[in-house]
């Protein structure tokens, strides 16, 4: 018999409870149980960051984290930054910019470098690289992606 | 993939995780940044996930005489943000930005680290270098090791079944350098090393070299060389192309130390 457990927690400022199974991850939780369908699912094993998303103000590979670890947190999806308008300069950018490539990797994209634009610091494109390098997947050079993200930061 | 069904539960102290890591198949979980990958490839298949990250104070860093504790459950980011490894410790600081990326340094932890021995991690490599002596945690109570003698081979250390990694002492040095070549920023590391100088005595380790991270203390740069086992080959580089590198990591480094 599979274990299952109770956890709440409060997802883009909703707090919700489910039984999971243990063995469940964050983003099958996420995508399954609340429908929360932007995180994207890659590879499963932390390599890709389709999956990126926010526990406790920090972001984190939903892949490697089990739902019953997040009993307690905080989360925040792309939807939630979305809803919220927290990623409106960065999804403006990335439209004008053409910054999607196949598209799959955006929304963790788009987590990863709101990580950036929140620190507050002016930085160049090598540092841009470096912070996204935990999402690069396999489409093109990523040169629209790191314009749109240096747009935002530097202006 | 989807992990292998198992079992998990979060003690709140010691006692009881030594209860819970005495149960068929039980395995410490902690970050989770090796262990839930490798749960997720089906390469492990535990019966029951012991998550360690509620028992308190496995989490602080300390500064004490000449040397600072670092608790295990420390994650990669609490270090690479903490003012106080910046100072008394800067080759750990150096070394974790260097660690996969922000969103799994947010995550993974120091203990982690070093209990897998991954042979192509940076902490273990730091902690040899260092001279870090690694406290365990076991039913009887705790036990001290030397990263010299912690390290056995391919993710094996001496700890035992049951136990568990409370944190690790990292004597300060008086000069430190970390190098690491990767293909891209985040990668397994090619080669690295991590040396530090203290009381005029060069200790350098080298990691992705072998089985598990090689100590060096030479007296000279071309004892150094000559000194550096012939490393295991991987997927991409042969062993002589891991031999060049690492001299070439030991020469960059030679005058910083």
């Amino acid at each position: 018999m599979e274990q299952t457990l109770n956890v709440t927690l409060t997802v883009n400022g909703a707090q919700v409870t489910r039984n999971v199974p243990a063995r469940q991850h964050l983003v099958d939780f996420l995508r399954e149980e609340l429908g929360l369908t932007g995180s994207h699912i890659g590879c499963e094993h932390g390599v890709c960051g389709a999956c990126t998303i926010r526990v406790d103000g920090e972001i984190v590979r939903g892949c490697l984290m089990l739902a019953v670890q997040a009993d307690g947190c905080r989360v925040d999806t792309i939807e939630g930054l979305s809803d919220s308008k927290e990623l409106e300069k960065l999804q403006k950018a990335f439209h004008e910019k053409n910054a999607l490539q196949c598209g799959f990797c955006t929304p963790g994209m788009l987590m990863a470098a709101q990580d950036l634009v929140r620190q507050g610091k002016k930085i160049s494109r090598e540092q841009i690289r470096n912070h996204i390098s935990g999402n690069y997947c396999r489409c093109t050079g990523y040169q629209a992606i790191v314009d749109a993200i240096e747009e935002v930061i530097n202006g | 993939m989807k992990a292998p069904s198992f079992a998990y539960a979060k003690p709140r102290s010691l006692a009881q995780a030594f209860e819970l890591l005495g149960r068929p198949g039980a395995k410490i979980l902690a970050g989770g940044q090796s262990l839930i990958p490798s749960l997720n490839l089906r390469l492990s298949s535990p019966e029951l996930l012991v998550d360690i990250t509620g028992i308190a104070g496995l989490s602080k860093i300390e500064i004490l005489n000449g040397a600072v504790r670092i608790g295990a459950l420390c994650t990669h980011s609490q270090l690479e943000k903490s003012e106080d490894v910046r100072k008394h410790l800067p080759l750990i600081a150096e070394a974790v930005a260097h660690i996969a990326h922000p969103a799994i340094r947010n995550r993974g932890t120091l203990g982690g680290s070093l209990a897998l021995a991954d042979p192509a991690a940076e902490l273990p490599a730091c902690a040899l270098a260092l001279d870090a002596v690694l406290i365990i945690s076991t039913k009887k109570g705790e036990r001290r090791v030397s990263a010299a003698d912690f390290f056995k081979g391919l993710f094996e250390t001496d700890l035992e079944p049951g136990e568990i990694l409370a944190g690790a002492e990292f004597p300060k040095a008086d000069k430190s350098v970390f190098l690491e070549l990767t293909r891209r920023q985040g990668d397994y590391a090619i080669v690295g090393l991590a040396g530090v100088t203290r009381s005029a005595q060069k200790r350098i380790a080298f990691f992705g070299v072998g089985a598990k991270p090689v100590l060096v203390k030479p007296g000279s740069l071309e004892e150094a060389k000559s000194a550096l086992p012939m490393p295991s080959a991987d997927l991409y580089h042969t062993a002589s192309t891991k031999l060049h590198l690492a001299r070439v990591l030991l020469e960059r480094a030679w005058n910083r130390l």
